[in-house]
């Protein structure tokens, strides 16, 4: 059963999860790391306190978060097709992966934020930070180390539902172990492709870890 | 610990730098007038501030002195408006800051430092980034940023930690880069909320000294709060007792020390906050040395000259802004007559004599 054009297959494979999985992570965040300082500011404890957008932001990330990755998946579909021109294929999965993520991530962050100390938050505004000097000088600089373990799990919950987009022939690992292991019943196959996914998860979560470490001087 | 020698000379040094000091500082550089300051939670309101009326001049320390709870945290939050107050108005250098905009309050801000209990310093950045940063956000070119840097660490005693991180410095050391970060952008104005009640006592007399220090060469105004009078005593030349929201009592420490009117001033002096209270029985007086006083053996000599056997209940010696005061609670015979002729002894010999109620502290 086993001949090169299997190896080409879970080379190609491995390398359309890293694509999705990276590619969504990062598109993921340009939406979400704004949305999660957003969550902050805006609230009525925050620097800028802004009722109704906090309000707005906090239902609209509830109710992403609420729905099932499978459903938004297919729900989805139409803007797929308009953004990608198709429904198949790695490219197209990085929609739904993203619209599923970035409200993951706004809440990552939020929580990575509200970590800071308010006293130096309070110290930077007594010396006449703006609100935007608050959050690039300020904020994120020190929830970085938090911020880099949230951005971790990121990665790994996103590389996990890019498995689930084999079910629509999205491609990647999780397609073929969903076409080869679930379908045509080669237990070798589907083996394969989950352990290759456990070592790409344990891979990323071990560097989030050991930068983070690094970058923490709170210790 | 400065001797008692000199002690005459002194006090008219005092008397002599306080005439320079009235005639030097007639403007007074933050105005607070009529401030009321009220927290409006879920439930009910909070009144944490109640027609606040000061007025601080250039070059003061100013301590505001109060119990926990009191407001005074709040209200120090007030002349940078970090707490915007529900009325009343607060002026800094002559400008009424409660009235301008969002853009021209951080201006001012960069002329205000503040300096915290907790430090606030930033973890993520070494010590000479720290104080860096209120550079970065003036505006402040990178090379002149870089030497004003220098500079400040070597006022605060610390060029050698420029690149250690606030977790590898002592408390002591973090406030003085604190203090360093304050005084970045050359304020007029620094405020310390609480600032030294995280350190121990050796540690805090450094901090104040070195206050002290960057009141006398750089001319900066100094706002202080603290709930520890020794605080106030060692290097304050004026002081407000906050109570209650409101303001009990404010002047010279000097003379509220020498003559305190209000219960919560008398409180604060007497019982320092920590020790148990001082429960007194009838005829219990409160006398106050001075430098000249303290050297005469003026208690013994009214012993021997009036006959009269006082009753020490309690005794120490205060040192308030380089000068020394003693104090002392004495409890006089219930003969009338011997009474006052002790009590007018000492008058007569300058010592500040009044009688306090049953229990203090």
């Amino acid at each position: 059963m086993w001949d090169s054009s299997m190896t080409a297959l879970i080379v190609q494979g491995t390398f359309e999860t890293l694509y999705m999985t990276l590619m969504s992570t990062l598109l993921a965040y340009i939406i979400g790391l704004p949305m999660g300082v957003l969550l902050v500011t805006s609230d009525s404890e925050g620097i800028v306190p802004m009722k109704m957008t906090n309000k707005v932001l906090n239902i609209v990330v509830n109710i992403t978060r609420s729905i099932p990755f499978l459903i938004l998946l297919i729900a989805v579909i139409p803007l797929t097709r308009m953004i990608t021109g198709t429904t198949i294929g790695s490219t197209a999965t990085i929609v739904p992966l993203v619209i599923a993520a970035a409200p993951f991530i706004a809440r990552l962050v939020e929580s990575s934020i509200k970590e800071v100390d308010y006293g130096i938050i309070e110290a930077s505004l007594s010396m006449g930070a703006s609100p935007i000097q608050v959050v690039t000088k300020v904020m994120i600089p020190e929830a970085k180390p938090s911020l880099i373990i949230g951005a971790a799990i990121a990665t790994t919950t996103i590389l996990g539902y890019s498995a689930m987009a084999g079910i629509v022939g999205g491609g990647g690992l999780g397609d073929i172990a969903i076409r080869f292991g679930y379908y045509r019943y080669e237990t070798g196959m589907m083996v394969i492709t989950v352990v290759l996914l456990v070592i790409i998860v344990q891979l990323f979560q071990e560097v989030g870890m050991k930068i983070a470490q690094k970058q923490d001087r709170r210790k | 610990m400065l001797p008692f020698r000199y002690g005459p000379l002194n006090l008219l040094f005092r008397r002599v730098r306080n005439i320079e000091t009235n005639k030097t500082s007639q403007k007074p550089i933050i105005e607070i007038k009529d401030l009321g300051k009220t927290f409006r939670p879920k439930s009910g309101e909070v009144k944490a501030l109640e027609g606040i009326n000061l007025s601080i001049n250039q070059g003061d320390i100013y301590g505001i002195i109060g119990m926990s709870g009191a407001g005074k945290s709040t209200l120090v939050r007030c002349i940078n408006l970090l707490e915007k107050p529900t009325s009343g108005s607060v002026f800094i250098d002559g400008q009424d800051i409660s009235k301008i905009t969002e853009k021209e309050l951080r201006t001012v801000r960069y002329s205000v430092g503040m300096i915290f209990q907790q430090f606030n310093l930033l973890m993520q950045r070494t010590a000479e980034k720290n104080i860096l940063f209120p550079l970065e956000i003036a505006g402040v070119d990178k090379d002149a940023a870089k030497k004003r840097t220098a500079e400040l660490l070597e006022l605060v005693g610390l060029p050698d930690k420029a690149k250690a991180y606030p977790s590898q410095l002592s408390g002591g050391q973090k406030q003085r880069i604190a203090i360093a970060r304050a005084l970045a952008n050359n304020p007029k104005i620094l405020l310390c909320d609480e600032a030294t009640s995280a350190l121990d006592p050796s540690t805090t007399s450094s901090i104040l000294k070195l206050l002290k220090e960057i009141n006398q060469k750089l001319g900066i105004t100094i706002v202080i709060i603290t709930h520890e009078m020794s605080v106030v005593e060692q290097i304050c030349s004026h002081v407000a007792i906050i109570d209650k929201s409101k303001i009990a009592e404010d002047g010279e420490v000097e003379d509220i020390f020498r003559n305190p009117k209000t219960e919560i001033a008398k409180k604060m002096i007497f019982s320092e906050g920590d020790q148990d209270p001082v429960v007194m029985g009838k005829n219990t007086y409160r006398i106050v040395f001075d430098e000249k006083s303290s050297s005469d053996s003026v208690m013994a000599k009214m012993v021997l000259e009036t006959k009269c056997l006082v009753n020490i209940i309690h005794a120490d010696m205060k040192n308030i802004d380089g000068y020394r005061f003693g104090q002392m609670v004495i409890q006089l015979p219930e003969d009338e007559l011997s009474a006052a002729r002790a009590i007018n002894y000492l008058r007569s010999h300058q010592i500040t004599v009044e009688e306090v109620g049953t229990h203090v502290g």
